[in-house]
């Protein structure tokens, strides 16, 4: 028995010994570790951050964000322009550019596009759902011009519209591959971008080639690979281990051994995020506008985004995140200061008020919530509230929270990324915005002042007169404090330090047509 | 023989109906539904009413259960939502890369198991008994998705010996030799706690055994010690170890749930966990259902080993 144990033991020392040189990604070929399987590569039919990152690199938009911006330039159309109303987009189209499967770009493909999301009548209206349709909501109608000219009439003007082409739901898929695929058009995808899917094996990898056509130059990478890895401990050792080019979504226990470590290269950039407390303003404490500025100077942010995120968030000031730089706003976070907190709730007359915190044990966005809510209930504590904790399971909480927080709760968390500074405050804080109305304003904010400008700056079509509307609507929102402001994410991603040319983008997607290694 | 099989595996169907009301009930119970899964922050009432319309979860449940199990009769598990692909085709590919996860494990902890357990019954007390016992007791007690991390952080980052996640290469594996260097990490991690369980129980069993007048008949007949232990005893022992085989083979199906997690191993039991997190009830379906029918199939083989180990339960 001891010489069958022995014998055992030195065959499996030689049997590792001979495969020495694991976890070397091969030469020009880019593999990344994502958190996710994604859902599907149709680009209409996800919402997730983690699909969007793969399907930049293989469609491309009317228009895509400017690098290191929120601002649009072109992509698939050349130029475009905005009828005096505000109600027709008129975008000329590049010429000449096939989807991957060889089938034309062209008017009929982008009308296409937009009425297979829609129009519920349209033939292949059926390989949906399309869940993120309602950013094109606007659209009336898509009419073909000519071969190359396409014009988008809206039912009232609507300034986001751009920034919504931009945005992952505006990718341009091939008209031709959805009627050979259908409902499987996502396991077979096919559009016009910088790399040419090649295969999708469940739950192990995706894999793109470089697409030697491009209208926009070749990438110099031979080909991508995406490999799901959803446990962030594993995505770490896989990247220590040398089995992953880059990973996204480094948790920030991490981040300080790659920034201090010489074989890696450590990225971030601030996105368009707000992680926030919606206040209930309808009854409770929280009705009064003292009480919800004093929780705002009750709650030390500086704590929370340096200690409880290590570094990977800044404070947020109101609504509107610093990654939209082209709003000027001068309006700086609420300072962390409990005897000011004290004194309003003295002024406003309220002792020991008594609260019910919803949180949320994980979810999209929302870094590190059970943790945070501890440290926000224990600020305020400490300013004179009682705060009751409730945590729900990430789905069962959006249910709760999105039909209004009346009669359950005085404050829940939530964070939300987007595209445009319209989305957050025109969907969350709008008086017409009440969960009875179908919107999101779940703690019954209401200021038609407010309403007002937000209505202005989504019909403007002036980027300045848009960033000065903006600006003031941060300003107000921020006094009024229908939420407890708490932090901007900043996402972060490492690169081996052979990975060249590699930046993140506010918008949060990857685009690796730069990249090289 | 024949018949008592067909016999259990006609109960089955029952057990696999039942399962799949009660699948259905609890996931139609649990709060949150597949269109907030999917929309996520954009869940507005309007927006759920239309995703769910085109799922068609706008139907009455009674109506939505009897509709998914004529097409299941038919061969037709629908389409999962979250995944966007036939719930067969997903669950058989997971349910096979499990099946091999888990069947070298269960080879591997029976192995070790049955070995460890025999060694220490017949030097019962001696040193090699009590590092065995001490050994197994360590493997019960390591939660197994920490021992996986503490392997991975070894052999793959800090020896490069071995690849820390995933079931082939990325690049140029696909083979065998690939599959089975993926293998030791998962397979070894999953398999300590297990062989923990069978060394304890052939310890007991032999140790039972050894005492009984047939092995000192044997010995008395001057059959060298090697075959009284071997062709006598473990035989005997075997009987009562292997239904706890065919037990241990559930839990090890059931405990590559921590592990395919760990090792980014593509098997049904991470697939399952995500499914339920996105109210994907299609794919918890035909997850579930494969599950419970290999382990009623693990069960059943195990039972059937035993009576041709021990003609006595035959009867």
């Amino acid at each position: 028995m001891k010489r069958l144990f022995q014998g055992a033991a030195v065959a499996a020392a030689i049997a590792l010994a001979s495969f020495s040189a694991q976890a070397q990604t091969p030469p020009n070929v880019l593999i990344v570790g994502q958190i996710a399987e994604p859902k599907s590569l149709d680009p209409h039919a996800v919402t997730a951050t983690n699909d969007f990152r793969i399907l930049v690199n293989l469609y491309d938009g009317l228009v895509r964000y400017k690098d290191g911006t929120l601002e649009v330039e072109p992509s698939l159309a050349e130029t475009w322009t905005i009828s005096d109303d505000g109600k027709t987009y008129t975008f000329k189209l590049r010429e000449g550019v096939k989807f991957h499967d060889g089938s034309d770009f062209n008017a009929e493909a982008v009308k296409f596009n937009f009425d297979r999301m829609l129009k519920e009548d349209h033939p292949f209206h059926d390989t949906g759902p399309f869940p993120l349709a309602f950013n094109f909501s606007a659209v009336e109608a898509v009419n073909v011009i000519d071969e190359n000219t396409v014009e988008f009439k809206l039912k009232e003007p609507f300034a986001p519209f751009l920034s919504n082409l931009a945005y992952p739901t505006g990718l341009i898929i091939s008209p031709a591959a959805v009627e050979e695929y259908g409902k499987d058009f996502g396991r077979h995808p096919s559009g016009t971008g910088a790399f040419k899917f090649t295969e999708w094996q469940s739950n192990q990898l995706v894999a793109a080639e470089r697409n030697e056509n491009y209208w926009d130059g070749a990438p110099s990478l031979e080909a991508v690979v995406f490999r799901p890895i959803t446990d962030s401990n594993t995505r770490v050792a896989e990247m220590l281990a040398g089995g992953i080019d880059i990973m996204v979504e480094v948790p920030p226990d991490n981040l300080a051994s790659f920034k201090s470590d010489s074989n890696f290269k450590v990225a971030e950039q601030a996105g368009p995020h707000v992680w926030f407390g919606i206040l209930n303003t309808k009854e409770g404490p929280f009705a009064d506008k003292r009480v919800r500025q004093a929780a705002n100077f009750a709650v030390n942010k500086e704590t929370l985004v340096n200690d409880v995120l290590q570094g990977t968030a800044t404070v947020a000031a109101g609504p509107i995140p610093p990654a939209f730089n082209w709003v000027n706003s001068s309006v700086e976070p609420y300072p962390y200061d409990p005897e000011r907190a004290k004194q309003l709730l003295a002024e406003a007359g309220v002792e020991d008020p008594k609260l019910t915190f919803y949180v949320t044990e994980g979810g999209s966005g929302m870094l590190n919530p059970v943790t945070m809510g501890a440290a926000i209930q224990a600020d305020l504590e400490a300013a004179g509230f009682a705060v009751t904790i409730e945590s729900y399971e990430w789905n069962t909480f959006l249910g709760r929270v999105n039909e209004g927080l009346e009669s359950k709760a005085d404050m829940a968390e939530m964070a939300w990324m987007t595209n445009d500074p319209d989305t957050l405050p025109y969907l969350t804080l709008r008086t017409e915005a009440l969960p009875a109305n179908g919107g999101f304003n779940s703690g019954y904010y209401s200021n038609p002042e407010l309403d007002q400008l937000l209505e202005r700056a989504r019909r403007s079509t002036d980027q300045s007169e848009r960033a000065e509307l903006y600006a003031q609507v941060q300003e107000i929102v921020h006094d009024d404090a229908p939420w407890l402001f708490v932090a901007n994410w900043k996402q972060n991603a490492v690169t081996t330090a052979a990975v060249e040319g590699f930046e993140l983008e506010p918008s949060f997607l990857l685009n690796l047509k730069d990249v090289s290694k | 023989m024949s018949a008592y099989i067909l016999k259990r595996l006609l109960s089955i169907i029952p057990v696999l109906f039942g399962l799949s009301i009660i699948v259905f009930l609890v996931m139609s119970m649990i709060p949150g539904d597949p269109a907030i899964a999917i929309l996520g922050s954009y869940a507005t009432p309007e927006n759920v009413e239309r995703i769910n319309r085109d799922l068609g979860l706008d139907k009455p449940l009674v109506q939505q259960y009897f509709i998914w199990i004529g097409n299941v009769v038919q061969g037709d598990f629908g389409r999962s939502f979250a995944l966007n692909r036939p719930v067969l085709d997903e669950v058989l590919e997971r349910f096979r890369a499990t099946l091999i996860l888990a069947g070298v494990a269960l080879v591997l902890c029976s192995v070790m198991g049955l070995i460890a357990g025999v060694i220490s019954a017949v030097r019962q007390f001696g040193w090699a008994d009590k590092a065995i016992t001490f050994v197994v007791l360590a493997g019960i007690s390591m939660p197994s998705f920490w021992l996986g991390l503490i392997l991975i952080l070894l052999f793959a980052v800090r020896w490069r010996l071995l690849p820390a996640s995933g079931m082939y290469a990325i690049y140029g594996g696909g083979d065998l030799k690939d599959l089975l260097l993926h293998l030791i990490l998962p397979a070894s991690t999953l398999a300590v706690v297990a062989a923990g369980v069978i060394a304890r129980l052939t310890r007991a069993a032999m140790l039972e055994v050894l005492r009984q007048d047939f092995v000192r008949t044997a010995r008395a007949k001057g059959l060298p010690e090697r075959q009284v232990i071997y062709r006598h005893a473990f035989r005997a022992a075997l009987v009562g170890v292997i239904p706890v085989i065919g037990i241990q083979a559930g839990f090890v199906l059931g405990g590559a749930v921590y592990i395919e997690t760990v090792f980014q191993w593509p098997g049904i039991g991470a697939m399952l966990v995500k499914a339920i997190s996105t109210r994907d009830i299609l794919l918890v379906q035909g997850g579930v259902l494969i599950v419970a029918s290999s382990h009623v199939l693990f069960n059943l083989a195990a039972d059937v080993v035993q009576t041709m180990l021990d003609p006595r339960i035959r009867a």
